[in-house]
């Protein structure tokens, strides 16, 4: 057999993907066949999560990250780096506060802290090779529960490693796998189903996992059938994940072909096999029971529980709904143990978590660290702090379910109960990180644009609660704001969180409660003085021409759109505040410093 | 290629073993023994190639966990070809004129045994890290 003396790894995660991974690739397959070189191989990965500097190419034994690599860079890497030894300087990632090359991956910042369960094959195998999820102990885990243990003993090694619901409730998953096994005990079929719809804003935790290592799901759903007395497993993803349907759909048939789906798995008897259902995007459908309704092809909608899933769930029959970050984690729990495991984390959070961090951050990407790692901790030292050195305002965490956190609560520890705390909450994994930049307002009314657009309208709490207050929070931005709409904006909010049907209606006031308890000064600012702090609400905005910096070049003028800028030649010019539209052209155009916002 | 036992499942495991043991062995370089072969014009063109494809196959045939590199010219152009080999917890040792008989001599003696062999080349610069 060929012995490699150098693995490449392209990432083929999405982000990557969608800047030409697979174009470099081809060419270096290509170049390394024309120059016949023959003990180097090529593998396309799931995602290394330093998505801000794709696409990346990591180059194995010696661990060289090289970054921003493009087409052009191949024959330069394969030339310097393969055949000569020596490392392409120019493509190594550069340390922002050193300011120096960091040629290992171990060295940079954005590894140092983290800790890999979840994606720990993500950027190591390639997806689409069963062998090699095989060779890294894959299935092994099944194996080891399907001949060593029994259901019950295998649900209480789940509960001892304390595995919580990574979808972001937080529900202990060995509680809710004994749930599904003994509620209804003699049922005539049960169902695993994977939770794949994920559908915060800029979160894409799950789609990783999907992308670069879809075997460990199937693997953690045979796992989870065999306890809970399963033959058939669901995974309800959305139709947008074109990619991770691919790759798992790749994955189930290499698995049905090894037979380690199917009857008789490893000459057990056990039985189980997986189907995909494809979801239309509808954030609701993350929601248990509408993910359900919608699979069995009835609308998107949540119902009351009880009952519950593990009672009455698919089809009538006990099902049990587990997320793709939780699955995830499954094998390795069986493989290492959960003494292993619950040395991971926290008190009462254990293992680690996957964040994906965006926003105003240097290193945009996929993170895993362990459960009580602070938010300073991602955010200077693995996110390497703000974008051009600005001010850190606020973080998001839990998408339009969470809340905003601030500078004091930099030093929380991120776990289930810390980030209930402060008023937010962990939350599938999104991470979105605020600057000085942000207006609050503005922000609290992104989320709730998204989940008035995302409401089913089946229950009048969320279908006009929400839109209600988002008309008031479009009033405070436009300056229309009174004393008397922030009370009601308070009210409203309360109202909704106790009253709403599901998950969706009665978290979706968390951005506006976190926003007015954390920012009621901005809030404020808006209301009483009609400005906003953070210079983003446009209407609260106006542009003025400093007459001593001015110097009558009129190039501003020029270049306004609206003809809104007029004067004489070398005299300071005026704005006409009735005509500006406040697009900020001006401003960009001026060389002189002399316009700026009110 | 169905697994019909958690013993198929194993056999085949360590079958695929070595498609991802190079990239495992990359990642705790630190615990392993490396070999770094020089591989600059001056190496290859002394037979640098086979002494690396020499350590590549023997140390994978006699299940010895280590990282064999290749790294640019290390300076000794006299002595080409040249290895540097660093054992865990170690200094690394530079070898020069190795031919398949020295890295043979090399890896049974020094390798496996901790014993010196003929031809250090003493270091006489330190690295920056």
């Amino acid at each position: 057999m060929t012995h490699y003396r150098f693995h490449i790894l392209c990432c083929g995660g999405t982000g990557c993907k969608a800047s030409n991974s697979a174009g470099i690739v081809r060419k270096f397959e290509a170049v390394l066949k024309e120059k016949n070189i023959n003990d180097v191989q090529v593998i396309t990965t799931g995602c290394f999560g330093f998505c801000e500097k794709g696409p990346i190419v990591k180059i194995l034994p010696d661990n060289t990250f090289y970054v921003q690599v493009k087409e052009e860079d191949v024959e330069n890497i394969v030339n310097e780096h393969i055949i000569k030894g020596r490392k392409v300087e120019r493509l190594l990632y550069t340390d922002p506060k050193a300011n120096a090359h960091i040629a290992d991956s171990k060295h940079m910042g954005f590894y140092k802290k983290q800790m890999r369960v979840a994606l720990r094959n993500c950027g190591f195998i390639n997806p689409e090779d069963i062998r090699e999820y095989i060779a890294r102990d894959g299935y092994a885990a099944l194996g080891k529960v399907l001949t060593e243990m029994t259901p019950e003993a295998a649900i209480e090694e789940m509960k001892k490693s304390g595995l919580r619901g990574r979808g972001g409730a937080g529900f202990p998953t060995g509680k809710k796998w004994e749930l599904a096994r003994t509620l209804v005990p003699n049922a005539e079929q049960k169902y695993v189903i994977c939770n794949a719809d994920e559908g915060d804003p800029g979160a894409f935790m799950d789609r990783s996992i999907l992308e670069g290592d879809p075997h460990s799901i199937i693997e953690a759903m045979a796992i989870c059938g065999y306890c809970i007395g399963a033959t058939k497993g669901l995974v309800y993803i959305r139709a947008e994940y074109p990619l991770a349907i691919r790759r798992l759909q790749i994955a189930i048939d290499q698995a049905r072909e090894y037979g380690l789906l199917g009857k008789d798995i490893m000459g057990t008897g056990f039985e189980f096999d997986i189907e995909l259902r494809y979801g239309a995007g509808a954030f609701v459908c993350g929601e248990e029971t509408a993910l359900i309704h919608s699979m069995e092809g009835q609308r998107g909608e949540p119902t009351i529980k009880p009952p519950f899933p593990a009672v009455k769930g698919y089809n009538g029959m006990p099902s049990n709904v587990n997320n793709v970050e939780t699955f995830a984690n499954v094998p390795v729990i069986y493989l290492k143990g959960a003494d292993w495991f619950s040395k991971i984390g926290t008190e009462k959070s254990k293992g680690t978590k996957v964040f994906a961090l965006a926003g105003k951050i240097n290193n945009v990407g996929l993170i895993e660290v362990p459960m009580g790692t602070t938010l300073r901790e991602i955010i200077y030292e693995i996110g390497g702090g703000i974008k051009g050195g600005k001010k850190f305002k606020a973080v998001q965490t839990g998408g339009p379910s969470g809340g905003c956190l601030t500078e004091k609560h930099l030093d929380t520890p991120v776990d289930y109960e810390s980030l209930a705390a402060a008023k937010s909450i962990m939350g599938s994994g999104g991470m979105i990180v605020m600057d000085e930049d942000n207006c609050m307002v503005s922000i609290a009314k992104f989320y709730l644009d998204f989940t008035v657009d995302e409401s089913c309208g089946k229950c009048t709490p969320c279908r006009v609660g929400n839109k209600r207050m988002n008309e008031i929070l479009d009033k405070i931005i436009k300056g229309n704001g009174t004393m008397e709409d922030l009370d009601t904006l308070k009210n409203l909010a309360n109202v909704i969180k106790d009253t709403a049907l599901c998950g969706l209606g009665q978290t979706a006031p968390n951005p506006v409660i976190s926003t007015l308890d954390n920012f009621y000064d901005e809030y404020l600012a808006h209301v009483k003085d009609k400005k906003c702090p953070a210079g983003q609400c446009k209407d609260l905005l106006s542009y003025v021409i400093n007459p001593e910096k001015c110097i009558g070049c009129t190039a501003c003028a020029r270049k306004c759109p609206v003809n809104a800028i007029t004067g004489v030649v070398k005299q300071p010019q005026t704005i006409d505040q009735e005509k500006c539209i406040k697009c900020g052209t001006c401003i960009d155009t001026c060389k002189f410093g002399a316009i700026s916002k009110q | 290629m169905a697994v019909k036992s958690l013993a198929d499942l194993k056999k085949m495991s360590s079958e695929f073993k070595n498609t991802v043991s190079l990239r495992e062995n990359g990642d705790n370089v630190d615990s392993l023994i490396q070999i770094k072969v020089a591989m600059a014009t001056c190496g290859i063109a002394s037979g640098a190639k086979e002494v690396m494809d020499f350590y590549l196959e023997e140390l994978d045939k006699q299940g010895i966990k280590a990282v064999v590199t290749q790294t640019g010219c290390m300076g000794y152009c006299y002595a080409e070809p040249t290895i540097e080999v660093k054992l865990p917890g170690k200094d690394p040792i530079v070898f020069g004129h190795v031919n398949v008989e020295k890295a043979s001599e090399i890896l049974e003696k020094y390798i496996k045994n901790g014993e010196l062999v003929e031809g250090i080349i003493p270091v006489n610069y330190e690295t920056v890290k």
